[in-house]
């Protein structure tokens, strides 16, 4: 297991379209382990998606299950995603750890189903929404070669596309 | 060594300002950091922090003719510290009702001693001019939870101001 270096804005190879994975093999499940590995050495991020650590194939990881109050699916591993529905959105801040010292808010679906491989190849499917969803949105981006930043809306006149939950 | 200044400009709006201003200022060889403009009234409003070697007395020969074009008020301080040192809000305060005085000071005060420290505020006031209502929004970091300020603000409810107390959650991917 090794802690990757983190590709940062403005890297263009944060720009690509990564490849889907065809291969579950044992290099791919070392790669596996190594983003993990970088996700968790980073500050707080809650997903990693592969393109940031230089691996331009269709992989993320999202695990929003140490965080309060936040409905989830545990630990995800999820190769070649792909979100077959969407409904409502929401305005949420996000940062990204290949854009240090920036946080801004985004809009993003309130509610998706995803359908997805797991790490041996088997297919998962979910309904999520909130957070969790937002940081599936998030790092699925990344393998399209987009960043939150494209997709920034402004900081003051959010107040009436926010979204209350009580 | 960066020498950074506070830069504040106000002035009667129209197209262009912003244009100029940063013109002059790049021509100059300064350079940008953080800033923010916004339109209050008929009134244009910028405060930018500038890293500019001339010092206050260069910036101000810097910006005379643009000052004088277009008629601003231009006031300039050296400030300390740089960029990267924005605290990330983790709670939104949105406030509104009728208008009347006193809503910032007792939303504001109550919430400083719940330990808010403001990132951004803007007030605005809308509706009618028989019927105003007036737009609080404040992001900010709340040292001791988001529920400190909620309770804090709760009683305000019942003087006929809505308070809605939200958690920001940044995710960070």
């Amino acid at each position: 297991m090794a802690v990757l270096e983190i590709l940062t804005y403005p890297d263009e190879r944060l720009r690509q379209v990564s490849d889907p994975v065809e291969q579950f093999d044992a290099t791919f499940q070392r790669r596996v382990d190594d983003l993990e590995e970088t996700r968790l050495a980073g500050p707080g991020a809650v997903g990693i998606a592969a393109p940031q650590v230089g691996w331009f194939q269709r992989v993320v990881i999202v695990d929003v299950s140490g965080r309060k109050k936040t409905r989830n699916h545990g630990h995800l591993i999820l190769v070649n995603p792909e979100i077959t529905e969407w409904d409502g959105y929401a305005v949420g801040r996000e940062g990204c750890l290949s854009v240090p010292d920036y946080t801004g808010n985004v809009i993003r679906a309130e509610k998706i189903h995803l359908s997805a491989l797991d790490r041996e190849g088997n297919a998962l499917s979910f309904d999520m929404d909130g957070f969790e969803a937002r940081a599936v949105q998030h790092e699925m981006d990344h393998i399209d070669g987009l960043l939150f930043l494209d997709r920034l809306v402004s900081r003051r006149q959010d107040l009436f596309q926010r979204k209350v939950y009580k | 060594m960066s020498n950074w200044h506070m830069l504040t400009l106000i002035g009667k709006d129209r197209p262009g300002i912003v244009a100029s201003i940063t013109t002059a200022l790049f021509e100059a060889g300064c350079n940008l950091g953080e800033t923010s403009m916004i339109r209050l009234g008929n009134n244009f409003t910028v405060m930018m922090m500038v890293d500019a070697v001339q010092g206050e007395s260069g910036l101000r020969k810097v910006l005379d003719p643009v000052v004088a074009e277009l008629q601003l008020v231009l006031h300039i301080d050296a400030i300390e510290g740089g960029l990267h040192h924005r605290p990330v809000p983790n709670v939104c305060i949105l406030v509104h009702g009728a208008d009347r005085a006193g809503i910032v000071s007792q939303v504001t005060t109550r919430a400083a001693d719940a330990g808010l420290n403001i990132v951004d505020l803007e007030s605005d006031v809308a509706g009618t001019g028989a019927s105003p209502i007036y737009v609080l929004q404040i992001h900010g970091v709340a040292a001791q939870g988001v529920e400190a300020i909620e309770a804090a603000l709760a009683p305000l409810q019942a003087e006929g101001v809505r308070v809605d107390v939200q958690s920001v959650d940044t995710l960070i991917g």
